[in-house]
Order: C-alpha cells, then structure tokens, then sequence
C-alpha cells in the first residue's frame, strides 16, 4: 500500500523548466558567439553569471536537473537540434564554426576522462598527450597511406588506447597521486618522443591532410541552394556525431552493472574486493574506453586544425581538461558538456585576457573548489533508466 | 557431518604481535556460531583472513570442502562466502539499490555487450534485481524499501547496518560472517536487527552465520554455539552458558582476580 501511495505522490515531472533552460542557454551562446565588441562580451558575460547565480538562489536549477534526470532521452534530442541551430546562425563563419567544434571534440576528450578519473577513479593527467596521439595517428595515415578517413578516427582512438596500456602497469601499481605523476610523466616522455622524431615531424610538427569521404572533400566550401557554408559545416556535423555517439556510451555504461562497479571500487577498493570485483579488469576498462575517446576526438581535431606539433598538446592542456572536469562535476556528462563551453569559448572571446587565460582557469578551479567542491552540476545518484518507476 | 568452515593452526602476526595463534576452528552446516572474546584477542583479524583481505602466516582453511587458505578476496565471494564490516563499509555517494547490487555482482552479466547495446535485456536483469533487492529491505525495514534510489549517505546507522547486511545476503551466501553488527546502535536498534537477521534465516535455513559480537545478550539469544578466543587462540567452545561460567573465560575478560 504505501509503495503505491509514494509512486501516486511523483506524478510526472513536467519537461518544460528543462525545454526552456535549454532555449535561453541556446539564445544566450549564439549572442555570446556573435557579439565582438569587448564590453559588450564583458557585459554579457555579467548578466550570464548573474542569472545562474539568481536562478539557483531562488530553488529553479534544482527543477531543471529534475528535469534533466527524467526526461533525459527528449531533452538530449532537443540539445542536438539547438547544437544544429547555433551552427546554422553561423554558417559562413569559419572562426565561430571552429570553435563549436573545439567545444565539441573537447567534450568528447573530457568524456572519457571523465570514464577514467569520475567513475574509475583513475587521475589521467595526460589526457592532452593521448588526444595528441590521435591526432599524430591522422597526420601519418593521411600523409603516407590511403586508409579511408573515417577509418583512421578509430584507428586514433586504438593507438591512444595501445599507447595507454603501457602505462596501466606503473598506474595499477601506484595508487591516487603517485599514479597521477605516472601519467605527467608519461605527458612529458611523449612530448620529447614526438620532438626528437624527425618521421613525425620533429618540433615543427606534420600537415595533416583534410578529410574525404568518398570524394567529397572536407575542406572545400559547401555550395547549396545558392548559400555559400563554411567548409568547417562538414566537420561540425563529424564531431556532432561522434560526441553524441560518446555521450550515448558513456552515460549507459554509468547507468549499467559496469558503472556500478567502477563507483564501487573507486568508492572503497576493499569492499569491492569482497564483494568479486576483479578490480584490476574494470581499472583496465575504464582506462582504455576512456583514452579511445579521447584519441578518436584527437584524430578528427587534428584533421579539423591541419597541423599538429608537440607544443599543442602540453601538461599544460592536460591540465584544461582535468579543469573543465572539476568545473562541470565530476562524473556529470551534462556537467562536462557546460563547462567545455566555459573553458572553451570564454578565454576565446574574451581577447583582451590574452594570455591571462590561465590565470582565469586557476581562479575558475579555485572558486570551484572553494565553493561548489562538486562542480557546478554535481552528478545525480545514478538512475538505470531515466524516467523508470517501480 | 562434514564442517562447512574449518581452519587448522592459521596463524596471523603483525610485527611481534601474534593477533592469530595456532588457532583451530571448525563451523558444521546450518549453526550460528558466536565468536567471541576480549578486544584484540583476533576476532576480526580471522575474519579478515578467511575473507582474503589479510594473508595467513601459517595454518589451513578449508571452505565447503575447497582449500581457501590465502584465497583472494574475490575466491572466496564466488565461494559462497559475504561478509560485513565492523566499521560500516557502505559507499555513500551511491543509493541504497546500488550499494545492495554491489554485493550481488556474481549474479549480474557483467558483458561489456550486454551492460552497453543490449539494453532490454539489462532492463530485464535490473527489474528483476530491483525486485529481489527491495522484497530482502522489505524483511527489514519496510520504509526503506520506498526510498531504493536514494543515496545512504543520509541514513541512519541502523538503516546503513540493515543495507549491508542486505549487501551481504542478496547473492545467497552459504555463509555469513557478521563483525559486531551492534556497534553503534541501542540496545532496542540491536535487538530488531537480530530479528531481522533471524527471519531472514528462518526462511533460508541453508544459512550459516558467524558472528563477532560484544554485546553477550546478543550472543545469548541467537547463537547455538560459541567459540571464545584470547589472545588469537581457542581458550573455549561450547553453549553460551557453558562458555560464561568458565573460569578461564571469565578471567580472560575480567583479569585474574
């Protein structure tokens, strides 16, 4: 009796907080995006923060992530028809276009981060050098060989996951920080391996050619009924899927017997133990699905960039993506997917910082930590299916 | 009748203190067996190494007729063997479902294929834990049952106790070892846990229990026989009366007068 009295009480939750949150986010990203004058930007910027800030005084964010929680599967559809309609406002302009596409491919990268350190507990601070890594795998395919380019996407993200595997030894060994500085390590022997390698280019890096399916060059402007898009239009649909198809896989392997055990043993490793976990398998899983992602994403941006070089993938842009993690809420993909945007977009149109942009990834951490140690949308209990009742 | 547990001369130290010593223990099928004596006297440090977390210095155990001496910790779950922990062991952040599901991982399709793509199957095995899970909280405490997807960390200690021992039972263990489930609970909270604990093995009489306890009401009421150790050794075994009235035992607890 009482269990059908509490299921009568949590009458469907309404979809509308979370359609319009989703609107005013799309609106205020195309202005953010268009606008270039600096204090217009400053100001807009201001208000953004303001309106979240007030939003939340007043109780409306917990509604919207209620929201999110149930009606996730349609609030996803309607997130990739505004993703679609923020790149059609820009269709002809090749900087804003390249820049959703950074957000986008860094989503995906932060994603599987995201696998390894918020649902495995593994640090991963060399997720720039494995993004590198795909993207060094499309250089040296498309420049020697004639592998279909789709193909060299997962190609990029196996050679992340291979090169990862060298380092699950001295990771399974070691344990929280010592791993960490396992992987700094590995971030910066990678680095010199890629400067001293004259087949790859040496420190001037590699041209990487653009992709081509089936004839159809990426690279070319788009001409159709009688607009002219940016060629970039091809990419961003390219990385539109890929980071659906990543955000997909990842929150249903966090809403399945899999995610349950990479919490439990991240969670207490003894316990786990006792209760069958081969801890050691599932650290091995989360790490290479979470370096796969980031290498397919590091594939398809090098392919984006045209070049790449050791300087661009650094501790230092490891240490963006261990960022936009902290900032968005660890093991949150809705979470990772805001604060891309932030870390992303925001130090890029606000051109007066320059290369203060670190100093604000710092305080953004700082105040993160200080005052929101969850992130900004810190992770739900886990619900299998969204929606689902007993 | 064979014995379902049975350890001969398994001895554990720790730098020059001998926390297990020689110590010989045999567990019959069925029984609930009260392990006790004085802190330190190597309660908890044989459950630890029976369950794999400790390695025995010397000696054998023997589980269900298989040789478990030094086991992994995972052996000897897939053996048929669950545990709690004297310190609660529950991981907060997660919700009550989770943290029962965790202990049930031998029964769950672990697929990479199966946990990722095919979803009405794992649909199907998630229904049918959820049911499992919620019909062993219903037998301790009804209300908890309603509120499955909530996360423990906000619950009571008694609540918490009751999860892991759901924890502990879901996969149908052969045998149960409890580590003092009445710390940090009132005497009232202790005594409806046993309860529980007894109801669910009224229905389950396959059941084994070992329990570490010091609260000897406890120990009076729920256990056919009781095993007492000092110092990591077997000072005496029998009834809860008999084991009470033994001078060496009273001595162990209280000194020599």
């Amino acid at each position: 009796m009482s269990a059908s009295r509490t299921i009568a009480k949590k009458a469907r939750v309404s979809i509308w907080p979370g359609l319009i949150a989703l609107a005013v986010a799309t609106v205020y990203l195309i202005a953010l995006l268009a606008v270039e004058k600096q204090a217009l930007i400053i100001a807009l910027l201001v208000a953004g923060i303001a309106v979240v800030a007030a939003a939340a005084w007043f109780g409306l964010l917990d509604g919207v992530s209620t929201c999110f929680v149930e009606h996730e599967d349609a609030l996803g559809a309607c997130a990739i028809i505004a993703a679609l309609i923020v790149a059609a406002y820009f269709y002809d302009n090749h900087f804003v276009l390249l820049l959703i596409i950074t957000v986008l491919l860094y989503s995906v990268a932060t994603l599987g981060l995201n696998v390894q350190f918020g649902y495995a507990g593994v640090l991963n601070f060399a997720g720039a050098s494995f993004f590198g890594i795909g993207a060094y795998t499309s250089a040296v395919l498309n420049t020697y060989t004639s592998v279909p380019h789709l193909l060299v996407l997962p190609i990029g993200g196996l050679l992340a996951a291979l090169a990862g595997s060298l380092l699950l030894l001295p990771v399974l060994r070691t344990r929280g920080h010592y791993a960490a500085v396992v992987t700094i390590a590995f971030a910066l022997l990678l680095k010199t391996f890629l400067e001293v390698n004259d087949v790859l280019g040496g420190p001037q890096g590699m041209q990487v050619k653009g992709m081509t399916i089936l004839g159809w060059s990426f690279n070319d402007n788009i001409k159709f009924a009688g607009l002219s898009l940016s060629f970039y239009m091809n990419y961003f649909v390219v990385s539109l899927t890929l980071l659906v198809g990543a955000f997909v896989v990842v929150r249903r392997l966090e809403r399945s017997w899999i995610g349950l055990n990479l919490d439990a043993l991240r969670l207490d490793e003894t316990a786990a133990n006792c209760f069958g976990l081969d801890v050691v398998r599932w650290k091995i899983t989360a790490f290479l699905i979470g370096n796969f992602l980031i290498g397919i994403a590091g594939a398809l941006f090098g392919m984006v960039g045209g070049f790449v070089a050791p300087n661009n993938y650094t501790f230092a842009d490891s240490l963006i993506l261990v960022s936009i993690l902290l900032l968005g809420g660890i093991g949150n993909p809705w979470g990772l997917l805001v604060a891309t945007v932030i870390v992303v977009v925001v130090p890029e149109k606000l051109q007066t910082i320059q290369e203060y942009r670190f100093l604000l990834y710092a305080l953004m951490v700082i105040a993160v930590l200080l005052f929101r140690p969850e992130g900004l949308l810190p992770r739900p209990v886990r619900r299998y299916f969204p929606g689902w009742r007993p | 009748m064979t014995a379902l547990l049975e350890a001969h001369g398994l001895s554990k130290h720790f730098g020059g203190v001998l926390a297990l010593d020689g110590l010989d223990l045999t567990v019959t099928p069925n029984e609930i067996l009260g392990l006790i004596g004085p802190n330190g006297s190597g309660k908890t440090t044989f459950f630890n190494v029976i369950t794999g977390i400790y390695r025995a210095d010397g000696g054998q155990v023997r589980f269900d007729g298989a040789n478990m001496t030094n086991a992994s910790s995972r052996a000897v779950y897939l053996a048929g063997m669950s545990r709690t922990f004297q310190r609660s062991r529950l991981s907060l952040p997660l919700s009550i479902f989770d943290n029962i599901m965790i202990g049930n991982h031998k029964r769950l399709n672990q697929g990479l294929w199966f946990n990722l793509v095919a979803r009405r199957a794992f649909k199907h095995e998630f229904e049918e834990s959820y049911a499992a899970a919620r019909a062993l909280v219903e037998v301790f405490e009804p209300e908890l049952a309603d509120r499955m997807f909530e996360p423990v960390a906000g619950l009571p200690m008694i609540d918490r106790r009751r999860i892991e021992i759901c924890r502990a039972l879901i996969s149908s263990p052969k045998l149960l070892l409890l580590d003092e489930p009445s710390a940090g609970m009132t005497h009232d909270e202790t005594a409806e846990l046993m309860n529980d604990i007894l109801l669910v093995r009224a229905r389950n009489q396959n059941l084994t229990i070992i329990i570490v306890e010091h609260e000897m009401g406890v120990i009076e009421r729920i256990t056919n026989r009781c095993i007492v150790l000092n110092f990591g050794r077997k000072i005496a075994e029998g009834p809860y009366r008999a084991v009470a009235a033994n001078p060496q035992v009273q001595e162990a607890y209280l000194g020599a007068a």
